[in-house]
């Protein structure tokens, strides 16, 4: 019998392979990166041996969310329930408000000067208690507000002492703390974020949860 | 009569596809190196809130997950439907905790150890309640760089 050449396997359902294969792939990848609100909890307290140093309440911003999810707030004098959409505004008039005289003026503070409310940024502590039933997206959103107030004046300070740079603190921020920034470029931010961080500090306190 | 007809000429040749299967194995790998399987299997419910002042995780820095929420569908007849907290793939108790941050930072450099970041991935119908106990334990332990993973969005809006 003569001797017969092995049939050519045919390649054409290849392509058809590989594409379920790629779309597959394509599917299941999940290239984003993780991202979220950073936060720094307080260390632990010791047992305290001196009293906590009184803060006047007038610098403080005490924010309160219950188990229905409802924001109440008591500052300046006044307390009242405010929506979630009015925080951010009630948060940058508090910070902002520069009531304080002599020592305590705050120069760079565009606020109403209420002397009911904050001194100055050193001075202004945001306080946000919750409860155990609130939920956690609405927990999130008034972090994410109380942030957005900061942010939103510590790219207005940035833009007032480096306009030259074109970019706010956010976005400095971020070019500090991106890997691909070269170090000499870093370097040049860092002073600038920090003497912003010194003029604003985030002084928001988060107090335990009531249980109930 | 031919049994085959001549084919006429002048018509274009038709286009090779024969390099077509090289080109999507090319992709093919590509998408096979870039693609991280999930670490985790989830056995909660993890659709996690939106925000909007967010800063990307630094992966220089190490990152432990603790996911938050009710066990998953194919779970809630055998654990019911109250929060529950996922440490590597078990469900875990508050106490445990303590021992999860034990191994994560034994598996650390040590000058690593400061840096190490707590994400906290918690589905958005949560109650505070679990989130503060588990907080408590992070500050106890020191680990007190945490993040609260969240989607880029709006978070105003979906409340």
């Amino acid at each position: 019998m003569a001797k017969r050449a092995a049939p050519e396997v045919n390649a054409g359902s290849m392509a058809d392979i590989a594409f379920l294969l790629l779309i597959f792939f394509l599917v299941t990848t999940d290239i984003a990166v993780d991202s979220g609100l950073n936060r720094k909890l307080p260390p632990k307290q010791e047992d305290l041996e001196e009293k906590p140093p009184i803060i006047k309440e007038r610098n403080i911003f005490q924010l309160n969310v219950n188990k229905n999810n409802s924001l109440f707030v008591k500052t300046g004098g006044e307390e009242k329930t405010i929506k979630l959409t009015d925080l951010r505004k009630e948060a940058v008039a508090f910070l902002d408000n520069g009531g304080g005289i002599g020592d305590d003026a705050c120069k760079q503070c565009k606020g109403k000067k209420n002397s009911k409310s904050s001194d100055n940024f050193q001075k202004a502590i945001i306080s946000l208690q919750n409860d155990r039933l609130t939920k956690y997206s609405t927990y999130i959103a008034v972090q994410n507000e109380i942030l957005a107030a900061y942010n939103e004046l510590r790219d207005r300070e940035f833009k007032r002492m480096y306009p030259n740079l074109g970019v706010n603190f956010v976005q400095a921020n971020a070019a500090y703390n991106d890997p691909g920034t070269e170090p000499e470029d870093k370097a040049k931010l860092k002073d600038k974020l920090r003497i912003i961080k010194d003029l604003i500090p985030q002084k928001f306190s988060e107090a335990e949860p009531k249980k109930n | 009569m031919s049994k085959f007809k001549k084919k006429s000429d002048g018509g274009l040749p038709p286009i090779s596809t024969a390099s077509l299967p090289d080109i999507v194995f090319m992709l093919l790998f590509f998408f096979m190196v870039a693609t991280v399987i999930k670490e985790d299997n989830l056995m909660v419910e993890n659709k996690l809130p939106s925000a909007d002042q967010i800063e990307k995780l630094d992966k220089k820095n190490p990152i432990s997950y603790i996911y938050i929420g009710k066990p998953s569908r194919n779970y809630q007849s055998k654990f019911g439907t109250a929060d529950r907290i996922q440490l590597n793939d078990k469900y875990a108790q508050v106490e445990q905790v303590k021992a999860f941050l034990s191994t994560e930072r034994a598996a650390l450099r040590e000058e690593l150890i400061p840096r190490l970041t707590i994400a906290m991935k918690v589905d958005s119908d949560a109650n505070m309640g679990i989130i503060s106990d588990v907080k408590q334990v992070l500050r106890e332990e020191n680990a007190l760089k945490i993040n609260y993973t969240t989607r880029k969005g709006d978070a105003v809006a979906k409340n």
